[in-house]
C-alpha cells in the first residue's frame, strides 16, 4: 500500500516540492531573450547620437517603450534563474547560500523595478 | 550537526579543459557578466529618467576612453551566452550531441561570438 496521496503521485512533484518549472521558464525566457536581447542591441546601435533628446524620444516611441518594458522583465527573470543556479552549484556552505539567494532575489527585483519605473516615467511624462 | 566530508558536484577541478566543458563554464561566466550589464542598464534607463545633470554625468561615463574594454566585453558576453544558448535549446530538442558535432557546434558559436563582437563594436562602440 502506498502512502502517496493520488494528487500528490498526479502531480509528480516528489519531495523536491518542485517540478520542471525552473527549466521550462528558464528556456522559455532565453527563446524571448533572443528576439528581444537582438531588438535591443540593434536599436540601441542605430541612435544617432545618446543626446538626451534622442534618447527620450526614442524611449517614449509606444512600440520601444514596451519592447523595452519585455526586455527589463524577461531578462531579469532568465537572469534570476541563471545567478540562483550558479549559487546553488557552487556555494556548498548552507548559511551563505540562503543570504547569497535572498540577495539575488532582492538584486533581481530592483533591476525588473527600477527599469520599468525609468520607462514608465520617461513615456508618460508630459511633452517637454 | 556533523557535516559529511563527502565530494561535492560539480567537482570542476578534476577535469581538463575541452572545448565541451570551458564553453560550459564560459556560458555560466558571461551569463554574470550579463547580470552586471542589466544593473548598468537600469542605472543608465534611471538616468535617461532624472535628466540634467544625472544623464550628462552617465553619458560622459559611458563615452570615455576606458569604458570601450567593458562595453566590447559586454557585447562579447552578450553574443556568447546568446549563440551557445540557441545550441543549448537545440540540444535539449535532442539534436547535436554527437562528438563532432558537438565540437563543431562549439567552434561555430566561438567564431560567431567574436565575429559579431568586432562587426558590433565597430559600428557601435569604437
Amino acid at each position: 500500500m502506498s502512502l502517496v496521496t493520488p494528487l500528490n503521485r498526479v502531480l509528480g512533484l516528489g519531495s523536491a516540492k518542485g517540478g520542471v518549472e525552473h527549466w521550462w521558464v528558464q528556456r522559455v525566457t532565453a527563446a524571448a531573450l533572443v528576439l528581444l536581447g537582438l531588438w535591443f542591441a540593434c536599436s540601441i546601435a542605430s541612435l544617432d547620437d545618446f543626446a538626451h533628446a534622442t534618447v527620450v524620444e526614442w524611449i517614449r516611441e509606444p512600440a520601444t517603450s514596451v519592447l523595452l518594458i519585455l526586455t527589463a522583465l524577461t531578462a531579469s527573470y532568465h537572469s534570476y534563474l541563471g545567478v540562483q543556479v550558479v549559487l546553488e552549484d557552487y556555494v556548498h556552505e548552507p548559511g551563505t547560500k540562503v543570504v547569497l539567494l535572498a540577495l539575488s532575489t532582492f538584486v533581481h527585483v530592483a533591476i525588473a523595478i527600477a527599469s520599468v519605473f525609468a520607462v514608465l516615467r520617461i513615456a508618460l511624462a508630459v511633452a517637454p | 550537526m556533523h557535516e559529511a566530508d563527502r565530494p561535492l558536484s560539480p567537482h570542476l577541478s578534476v577535469y581538463g579543459w575541452r572545448i565541451t566543458n570551458t564553453l560550459s563554464i564560459l556560458h555560466r561566466a558571461t551569463g554574470l557578466v550579463l547580470t552586471l550589464t542589466a544593473i548598468g542598464l537600469a542605472w543608465w534607463l534611471l538616468a535617461v529618467a532624472s535628466g540634467g545633470e544625472r544623464y550628462e554625468d552617465a553619458a560622459a561615463l559611458l563615452r570615455s576612453g576606458w569604458m570601450k574594454l567593458p562595453l566590447t566585453a559586454a557585447a562579447f558576453c552578450f553574443f556568447y551566452h546568446l549563440a551557445n544558448g540557441i545550441r543549448h535549446i537545440v540540444w535539449d530538442f535532442g539534436f547535436g550531441f554527437d562528438r563532432r558535432q558537438i565540437r563543431l557546434s562549439g567552434w561555430t558559436v566561438v567564431v560567431f561570438a567574436v565575429a559579431a563582437t568586432v562587426i558590433y563594436a565597430s559600428i557601435a562602440i569604437i
